[in-house]
């Protein structure tokens, strides 16, 4: 008796190339700033509901753990941003030349790091 | 859909090993998928020690030699051997690519073999296309015109309207693009993927061709074309050198501009 023919290995043997990386984790950090959007609705809140709570949150998000989370979050949009503009670019049929790909997908990883610097910088 | 582990039946388990003369002294390794529709067992690799010294410089060489000197159960397809026939198409070392016209030397250390990733297979590297190239013919993959032929000549092109075709004319239908597509590894019952969308645009963009109303018509659904995420997987892994993500965006602004117009 024949048995069902087996998938084939997909993602545990394929090698994403840089653009695959970025094109994941564009969707990864697009759920976190979702997740994100919850959170700041809470932040909104406390700071809403009178002196004493406001106290209470700007203790906890003076904790380190809280201000990762922060950065996280602020890297995630940064990185988000910048995928997303390199999606317009795209959508106008521009950039798919092949040699260039690694290339601007460098320069998105780049800016994602500057624009949350200067972020921390002047905030 | 996304199902990211293998079923129970596809996993892979440990192979045999196949050692190389003694008296050998380039050795390399080739880790191939094996899996055989007449027993009950899982898919398993066998590894194979090669003697480079023995054995042409190609992927297609190393696996023929398997073949005919080593092991001759070992399955798979192949014509041409020179990159144009498209039948070789494999995944090597993570990526898809013509085991014909792919260097051993590209790659250093072991050499791991699968068939074209996330397709039923049929036997060892031997996919099932059957899907694939329906798909193929679901976009009428020729030229379909509403005007009677000339009377005294076949129906000609500019050399610019020629022009318009190089990139896509190439195009060998091997499935290295579609299946490196995350995309359509989980939606391609319904999503086209880069292979068949870039043979789509090659009739839009056939001067001769008079039904791209239609074609486009056609093409226009959440899945059969929008399912394109700019991933970038195809273009990458393209054997042949073409970029159906840049056909694909071509499609979709032929949409927009007659949605528009």
């Amino acid at each position: 008796m024949k048995q069902k023919s087996p998938l084939s290995p997909h993602l545990e043997i394929y090698t994403l190339p840089l653009t695959g990386l970025i094109s994941i984790s564009h969707r990864i950090t697009g759920v976190c700033l979702s997740l994100g959007l919850v959170l700041f609705v809470c932040v909104l809140t406390a700071i809403a509901s009178g002196a004493q709570s406001f106290a209470e949150l700007q203790q906890t998000m003076n904790m380190g753990i809280v201000q990762l989370i922060y950065l996280g979050v602020i890297y995630a949009l940064s990185f988000h941003l910048c995928h997303g503009i390199r999606h317009l670019i795209w959508d106008a049929g521009a950039s798919f030349d092949k040699a260039t790909m690694d290339r601007y997908a460098t320069i998105e990883l780049g800016a994602s790091v500057v624009l949350t610097l200067l972020v921390l910088i002047f905030y | 859909m996304v199902e990211f582990v293998l079923p129970k039946n596809s996993r892979l388990i440990e192979g045999k090993t196949f050692k190389a003369a003694a008296d050998a002294k380039n050795i390399r390794m080739f880790e191939v998928y094996r899996w055989d529709p007449d027993t009950q067992e899982n898919p398993r690799i066998d590894r194979y020690e090669i003697d480079m010294d023995q054995c042409g410089p190609m992927v297609l060489d190393a696996i023929l030699k398997i073949k005919n000197e080593i092991d001759a159960t070992l399955t798979f397809r192949r014509s041409c051997r020179e990159g144009v026939c498209g039948s070789c198409a494999m995944n090597v070392n993570g990526k898809n690519t013509l085991a014909c016209t792919k260097a051993i030397d590209d790659y250093e250390g072991t050499v791991k073999i699968f068939p074209l990733p996330h397709m039923d297979v049929v036997k060892d590297l031997v996919p099932d296309m059957t899907h694939f190239f329906a798909q193929y013919a679901s976009i009428k993959p020729w030229i379909e015109t509403q005007t009677p032929p000339p009377a005294d000549s076949e129906r000609l092109q500019s050399k610019e309207e020629r022009a318009k075709l190089d990139g896509l004319y190439e195009c060998v239908l091997c499935a290295c693009c579609s299946t490196s597509c995350p995309s359509y590894w989980w939606n391609s019952d319904r999503y086209l993927g880069p292979a068949i969308l870039l043979q789509a645009y090659r009739w839009l963009a056939d001067s001769r061709d008079e039904n791209a109303g239609e074609r486009l018509e056609e093409l226009e659904d959440p899945f059969k074309l929008y399912r394109c995420h700019t991933i970038m997987n195809c273009t990458d892994t393209c054997p042949k050198g073409l970029n159906p993500a840049k056909a694909i965006a071509e499609v979709k602004k032929q949409l927009v501009q007659k949605n528009l117009g």
